[in-house]
């Protein structure tokens, strides 16, 4: 499908009600290194308590991150954390964030217990309270009992673990998680994403996952951005998306199948015909599966095949690439 | 989060002042650079000539001692500007040779680690961050050069009494501004090496090439044509000129050459050094440009455009 010419110029936002103020508000934020425009006028409001990052290679993803955090200024437009600005209240911003960046970052010769003190003494923290808060980030990741060992000597795991332990010293609102499950083994990786989980659970903070890896980001996140060619492809919230496609069903039918759609609408179901002999049917509350075999008898329908269709992370992340902008 | 709590909590206690994160960096810093052995062993080394410098004041004052060893105080070295401008140059040296071993990994490594992006995306500039990181070589050059250097004016004074003190008070200004000049000089050179060569014994190599390199070629311009001008590319003779001047010695003529013609009519020629606005104004040049490259280069990320 052709790309519109276009992005919307309303902001994007998910189909819910909020009170609360967005962790991040994106306002035509536009971001060009030389000639090369990378993020081109990204709108919206992000308020979830966890907020999936999608997007193909080289859509965007690290580089808006890297924007929010201040390392690369807006060509144009602005965004705000918490209701700073990025240009104008950086240092307040990082007062409040923690980032994990995606490459392997670390200060050499030094113990992860020593780097993780002198990354919260950094965030602002007297020395014994980052030095209390070090062991308590590095025994909460869970490389409690190889704090005193040298980052160098560290697996490609630990040293993952070590990155979110500096992220989270200092207690941030804001966790910015940049690809965490890069290069990690399964076991790792639910390590990781259990750790995400109860991160976010936990209340105290709102958390920007960036992955390419969907079921990371379905395991952790409840809202979605999708990123495409430096735009926004999709903003949505995942658990209002698949229970709003809850009662969304395949069928497959032999026989009458006028009578039977006509049937079906009595019935006040929404159908659309996907090919001969194909139907998809949103149910309506109160209908039933068992309504749809006692028509097709009714009707001398033969029901093949049927089955629930849901839409996963990844149906909506293919739409996405697919549609364009602006939502699904 | 406590250790047996196992949960993610936020930190509610007070914060230590904006102004004083710059420190945090120095002190974790030196803990490290003491921890081998050869450094420190070479910095006690460094401390040699001021005990001599201190032996020798002390004698000047201590008529006994003189006796005991058949020394006539006259015949001892003069304890006025040229005495300490001497200790401050020999000190001098051995902060550039400190400079050289602790300046160069002290960016290089946080480039090479990918570890800027952890320093720069907290409350923390990157300003302070290239101040933190001087700050570990100017508070170890500082033990070495003026600091001393000022205790021994405050011992000469002591000994002296108070008339030599006040009428001698623009060594101590000599001493501190020379001395501040110098070590920032080398922290300088060595950040910005260090900055732009991510490897340690490359940028070393670069700091002793840079020194060194420019006074070879400066000798052979001089004496091509007979100036003493091209110590203008000579940090060390930069240096030297401009303490030189802050102790009161500085001479334009630094030397005269005799220099025959083709008529074997030999005529003196003199040589002359750039008059010291000149050696400021290039020292100010240097600076500049180091902290132009360093702007250039401290960013969390480089982006390719």
């Amino acid at each position: 499908m052709a790309l519109p010419a276009s992005v919307p110029e309303e902001p994007i936002k998910p189909q819910m009600a909020h009170v609360e103020p967005p962790v991040i508000d994106l306002h035509g934020l536009s971001v060009s290194f030389g000639q090369r425009q990378i993020l081109k006028n990204l709108r919206g409001d992000l308020r979830g308590k966890a907020i999936g990052l999608l997007g193909p290679n080289g859509a965007g993803k690290t580089t808006l991150i890297h924007t929010l955090l201040g390392f690369h200024p807006p060509s144009a437009g602005t965004a705000q954390i918490f209701g700073f600005d990025i240009a104008d209240q950086a240092k307040q911003i990082r007062e409040l964030i923690g980032y994990m960046p995606e490459r392997d970052s670390f200060i050499a010769k030094m113990s992860a217990v020593h780097f993780v003190r002198l990354m919260g003494e950094l965030s602002g923290l007297p020395s014994e309270a980052a030095l209390e808060r070090a062991h308590e980030a590095l025994f909460y990741v869970g490389l409690g009992e190889a704090r005193y060992r040298r980052l160098e000597t560290y697996s490609l795991g630990m040293k993952q673990l070590a990155k979110l332990a500096q992220a989270i010293v200092h207690g941030p609102k804001l966790i910015f998680l940049d690809e965490p499950t890069n290069g990690l083994d399964p076991p790792a990786r639910l390590r990781m994403i259990k750790l995400i989980r109860e991160i976010r659970d936990s209340g105290h903070a709102h958390i920007v996952l960036s992955s390419h890896l969907l079921l990371d980001v379905e395991e952790c996140c409840d809202e979605i951005l999708i990123l495409r060619d430096g735009q926004i492809a999709v903003y949505c919230n995942l658990e209002e998306e698949r229970k709003s496609n809850r009662k969304f069903l395949m069928l497959e039918t032999r026989g009458d199948q006028e009578k039977f759609i006509k049937a079906l609408a009595k019935l006040g179901c929404e159908y659309a015909l996907s090919g001969d002999h194909r139907l998809k049917i949103v149910l309506q509350e109160g209908i039933e599966v068992r309504d749809l075999y006692r028509l097709a008898d009714e009707e001398q329908v033969q029901l093949r095949r049927l089955s629930y269709k849901r839409d996963s992370l990844e149906d909506i992340f293919l739409k996405a690439m697919e549609n364009g902008y602006g939502g699904l | 989060m406590a250790v047996y709590e196992q949960t993610y909590k936020p930190y509610t206690g007070r914060l230590t002042p904006e102004w004083s994160r710059f420190l945090i960096i120095p002190r974790h810093a030196l803990r490290g650079v003491f921890n081998s052995k050869l450094f420190t062993a070479f910095y006690v080394i460094c401390f040699i000539p001021l005990l001599v410098e201190a032996v020798l004041i002390y004698l000047h004052h201590n008529i006994t001692a003189l006796a005991i060893m058949n020394l006539n105080a006259r015949e001892l070295i003069p304890i006025d500007g040229s005495f300490f401008q001497y200790f401050v140059n020999i000190q001098g040296g051995f902060a550039f040779f400190v400079a050289l071993l602790i300046g160069p990994p002290l960016v290089s490594r946080d480039l090479r680690n990918n570890a800027l992006p952890l320093y720069l995306c907290r409350p923390f500039s990157r300003t302070e961050y290239v101040m933190g990181k001087m700050s570990v070589l100017l508070i170890l050059l500082s033990w070495i050069t003026w600091v001393p250097q000022l205790l021994m004016f405050l011992f000469q004074s002591y000994l002296e009494g108070f008339a030599w003190f006040r009428s001698n008070l623009w060594i101590a200004s000599a001493i501190l501004i020379g001395g501040i000049v110098w070590i920032l000089l080398l922290a300088l050179l060595s950040q910005t090496l260090s900055a732009l060569l991510k490897w340690r014994i490359i940028a070393s190599g670069a700091m002793l090439g840079l020194v060194f390199i420019p006074s070879v070629f400066a000798e052979v311009v001089n004496f091509i044509f007979r100036t003493h001008w091209a110590h203008i590319i000579s940090l060390f003779s930069l240096m030297g000129n401009v303490t030189a001047g802050l102790f009161g010695t500085f001479d334009r003529v630094s030397g005269r050459m005799q220099v025959s013609d083709f008529n074997d009519t030999v005529t003196e020629v003199l040589l002359l050094e750039p008059p010291l606005w000149c050696s400021w104004a290039a020292l100010f040049l240097f600076c500049a440009v180091c902290l132009a490259l360093l702007a250039w280069k401290v960013k969390a990320y480089e982006v390719v455009k």
